[in-house]
């Protein structure tokens, strides 16, 4: 691949079909900081978290006072509604992926929520994880990587996913009223302070100890959910006092004196600062853009930059920018399904697929949106998607949306435009062989140089 | 023996204008066009059989005359095409020969778009030739149909058209399964990958045992909207793989199988409507008369057609015998063109549905010079 290519298929979502040619690639990256919008048109009529949330919090409520035999009626109405906002969400994600002037910043959105990653296979996530990436993903992507992470750790779709809502101080008041009432199932909740240890900040055997995790939860103790007041809730986080374990903490040998909320947040605070954190980020956007295995010369300069910046996120990317590593011209990242068929409809110039499609497009080629099954997010490594079922689908997927596209779309001249620098003479070859439009272009959307970036 | 190229065929006296009367009333025809993308071979579809330069230039692509499926002196029909050889025997069928299209070059995507538009060349008209002629005709029935995801080309126009694709999500077809694993050979990681994943499915020992749709299946589902008193009066069929550049014998007598199905699904789902129905089929352009170096044929000019039907006036075989001796080939090597496909599309069209010839060829043909309409080609 030559710069351009680089540029529009490892860092962006890949060339659209009226592509204009790139003067200066590395240029045409960093001036995307300015063109991202947050909040772009596709998501706009998105529900957001503080109407999401306030559904979820209904449901609980009028389940929790209805009759028994009226329970499992009122999750299921409630599940719908869920299942239509997380719908519509897909749609405006990939509406957005297709739309975006900024589609190296729409790619970090996509690795941010990955990295930070809920999953829908728990009920309580299905209709809050578009408002998660709406509001604590977007916002926040080109901001301070400490803002993202309080953001993440706030939303009701973390403290929900990672059970953090029901957590209780074991000497915090409620934890003492449980204790004298003998209520089990309620206590301390290790699950978000461990994730945030072992995933969104140090990573896995950086050295922390299961000490750490726990003192780290009982600090934790008390960020929840808003009360349900019955009324649409204003914010969409509360810290509770009477849930929180008093007195003094102490994480990865450093003391921290009870302050309340404040004493997560310095903990937080000081994760960001640890060495660590910027090792595992560094090593995570390297991974990510440039080898499953990136060069340690390549990682060692975005972890400096990234602790040199105090986790500047756009500092981080500009080194990543910069790096020769990430301009060599063999394609070394197998593209994810998200990738490939994002990249695909933007070659075919869609600009926007029906929600139910986009929902069953990525459930069909095994990667669901927000879906991941497990708090670590979606490989990132070849292995995974790379593989022969997986391979198949695509070529499957590939002859739908060909046929779709139909005779509007010339594969010939297309393959030029969307691969520019990096079209092989074989897929040349393969395309004005191909014995109709459909066909050619089904085989320039597996391509081997589409299929990679 | 020698074809004189006027001797034979009665082509010269379907090549006039005999005078009908054209009444505007609601049809009860049905016309189906079968696309076959790719440019199918008609040498090795029709026949010349007696033609003393078949053999030789085909080498071992040559059809033996013993199981050829004979239609007259001169044609036969390949094994493949049991049911459309009855269909001949009972005078439901006619077979077209050295047809083409106004264009001359060799490429599908251009081919298939001038056969399609009705254009002279690749993409001057925008509309297909389909579309308008639905225009032409007065509502009788629903839309015209196309039965594949999209529309095709020759449908698309001003006319309301619609779709029916009976998958979802099918399997890739074979022929893209074919170019994937060409695509992939000298990718070693896809390579791997792509060979674990057809012996998976149980498809390791070749595309043609594939899990195809059983196309009788599709020809029965197409007549089941066609058979109807309100159904569609217009439909489109797409049928792609005949492009056949290697081992033509085994691919073209499965195409050719599939085909015969798909026509004899559509007979059998017709029911009584089969009488007023007036089936197409064609291609971009024909192959090359010599085999290649690879066991099939290149792109060439020249191909077969063919009119099937229970309105169709058939049991002949119609063309202008061009040979195949060397000073006979178009540029040295395809079969020459002597007779116009789009004149027989509008001759066929105009007495499917009583519309005057020379309006059916302005509206569907409007960018070619004048061709002289083929006439007698259905029952009135």
């Amino acid at each position: 691949m030559n710069a351009a290519a680089i540029a529009l298929n490892r860092f962006g979502l890949g060339a659209i079909a009226d592509q204009p040619a790139l003067a200066d690639p590395p240029r045409w990256l960093v001036s995307q900081f300015d063109r991202y919008e947050p909040l772009p048109t596709p998501w706009q009529p998105a529900p957001r978290t503080p109407a999401l949330l306030d559904a979820w919090l209904a449901q609980q409520r009028a389940a929790r006072q209805a009759p028994d035999g009226e329970k499992a009626g009122i999750r299921e109405t409630y599940l719908r509604q869920a299942r239509e906002a997380y719908v519509a969400a897909v749609g405006a994600r990939v509406g957005s992926a297709l739309q975006t002037p900024a589609p190296f910043v729409e790619r970090l959105v996509h690795f941010w929520s990955n990295h930070f990653a809920v999953s829908v296979d728990k009920l309580a996530v299905v209709g809050l994880a578009g408002g998660f990436e709406a509001d604590a993903i977007r916002p926040h992507v080109l901001g301070r990587f400490e803002d993202l992470l309080l953001a993440v750790v706030c939303h009701p779709a973390m403290l929900l996913y990672l059970d953090q809502a029901q957590s209780i101080g074991p000497r915090s008041p409620a934890g003492l009223r449980a204790e004298s009432r003998q209520q089990r199932g309620r206590g301390l909740n290790e699950n978000l302070a461990r994730e945030i240890l072992e995933l969104h900040t140090l990573g896995v055997r950086s050295g922390y100890t299961q000490d750490d995790v726990t003192e780290f939860a009982r600090a934790l103790t008390g960020w929840t959910l808003p009360a349900d007041g019955g009324d649409l809730v204003a914010t969409t986080f509360r810290f509770v006092p009477a849930l929180h374990e008093p007195g003094a903490r102490t994480v990865l040998g450093r003391s921290y004196a009870d302050g309340g909320e404040q004493q997560a947040r310095t903990i937080l605070h000081d994760l960001v600062a640890a060495p660590a954190t910027a090792q595992h980020i560094a090593r995570k956007l390297a991974r990510h853009f440039v080898a499953d295995d990136p060069p340690a010369s390549l990682v060692q300069r975005l972890a400096d930059t990234f602790s040199r910046t105090g986790g500047d996120l756009p500092s981080v990317y500009r080194e990543l920018v910069a790096a020769p590593e990430a301009w060599q011209p063999a394609s070394a990242k197998f593209k994810s399904p998200w990738d490939w068929s994002v990249s695909s409809l933007r070659a075919l110039g869609r600009q926007s697929i029906p929600p139910p499609q986009a929902a069953n497009l990525m459930n069909q080629l095994a990667q669901p949106v927000w879906r991941p099954g497990s708090p670590a997010g979606y490989d990132d490594v070849a292995p995974t998607w790379a593989a022969p079922d997986a391979l198949l689908r695509r070529v499957e997927v590939a002859q739908r949306i060909a046929a779709q596209a139909g005779a509007a779309v010339d594969a010939r001249a297309l393959a030029p435009r969307v691969l520019a620098g990096a079209l092989s003479d074989e897929t040349t070859a393969a395309i004005a062989r191909a014995d109709n439009g459909a066909v050619a272009l089904a085989l320039l959307l597996v391509s081997p140089e589409f299929l990679r970036r | 023996m020698t074809l004189d190229r006027r001797s034979f065929l009665g082509a010269a006296a379907l090549l006039s204008v005999s005078p009908v009367l054209f009444a505007q009333a609601a049809s009860e025809r049905r016309f189906v066009f079968i696309i076959q993308r790719g440019a199918a071979d008609g040498l090795n579809t029709v026949i010349p059989y007696a033609e003393p330069a078949y053999a030789g230039l085909r080498g071992a692509l040559a059809v033996d005359s013993a199981s050829a499926l004979k239609l007259d002196g001169t044609f036969a029909l390949h094994p493949s095409l049991v049911n459309v050889r009855q269909l001949f025997a009972d005078g439901q069928a006619s077979f077209f020969h050295a047809v083409a299209s106004p264009y001359r070059d060799r490429s599908h995507f251009d081919g298939q778009n001038v056969l399609e538009t009705g254009g002279s060349a690749p993409y001057q008209v925008k509309d297909g030739w389909l579309n308008r002629l639905a225009a032409l005709l007065p509502r009788t029935g629903k839309e015209a149909i196309a039965f594949s995801p999209a529309v095709p080309m020759a449908l698309r126009g001003a006319a309301e058209v619609t779709t029916y694709a009976p998958s979802a999500l099918p399997q890739a077809n074979d022929e893209l399964m074919m170019r994937v694993e060409q695509l992939y050979a000298s990718d070693a990681q896809l390579h791997a990958i792509w060979s674990s994943a057809l012996s998976a499915r149980g498809m390791a020992g070749g595309m043609a045992g594939g899990p195809n749709r059983d196309p009788a299946v599709l020809g029965r589902m197409a007549a089941g909207f066609l058979a109807r008193a309100d159904g569609p009066r217009i439909a489109m069929i797409e049928t792609g793989g005949w492009d056949t550049h290697s081992g033509q014998n085994a691919r073209l007598a499965g195409q050719l199988r599939s085909l015969d199905g798909l026509l004899a699904g559509l007979h059998e789902g017709l029911g009584a409507a089969w009488a007023e129905t007036v089936i197409l089929v064609a291609t971009e352009f024909g192959r090359t008369v010599a085999s290649n170096g690879t066991g099939g044929t290149d792109h060439g000019t020249g191909a077969a057609a063919m009119l099937l039907g229970g309105a169709v006036l058939g049991g002949r075989v119609v063309a202008d015998w061009p040979g195949l001796a060397p000073a006979s080939l178009l540029e040295g090597r395809d079969l020459r063109p002597t007779l116009g496909l789009d004149a027989l599309i509008a001759s066929a069209c105009a007495e499917a549905f009583q519309i005057e010839p020379e309006r059916t060829t302005r509206v569907l043909f409007p960018d070619v010079a004048r061709a002289r309409p083929l006439s007698g080609l259905l029952r009135s």
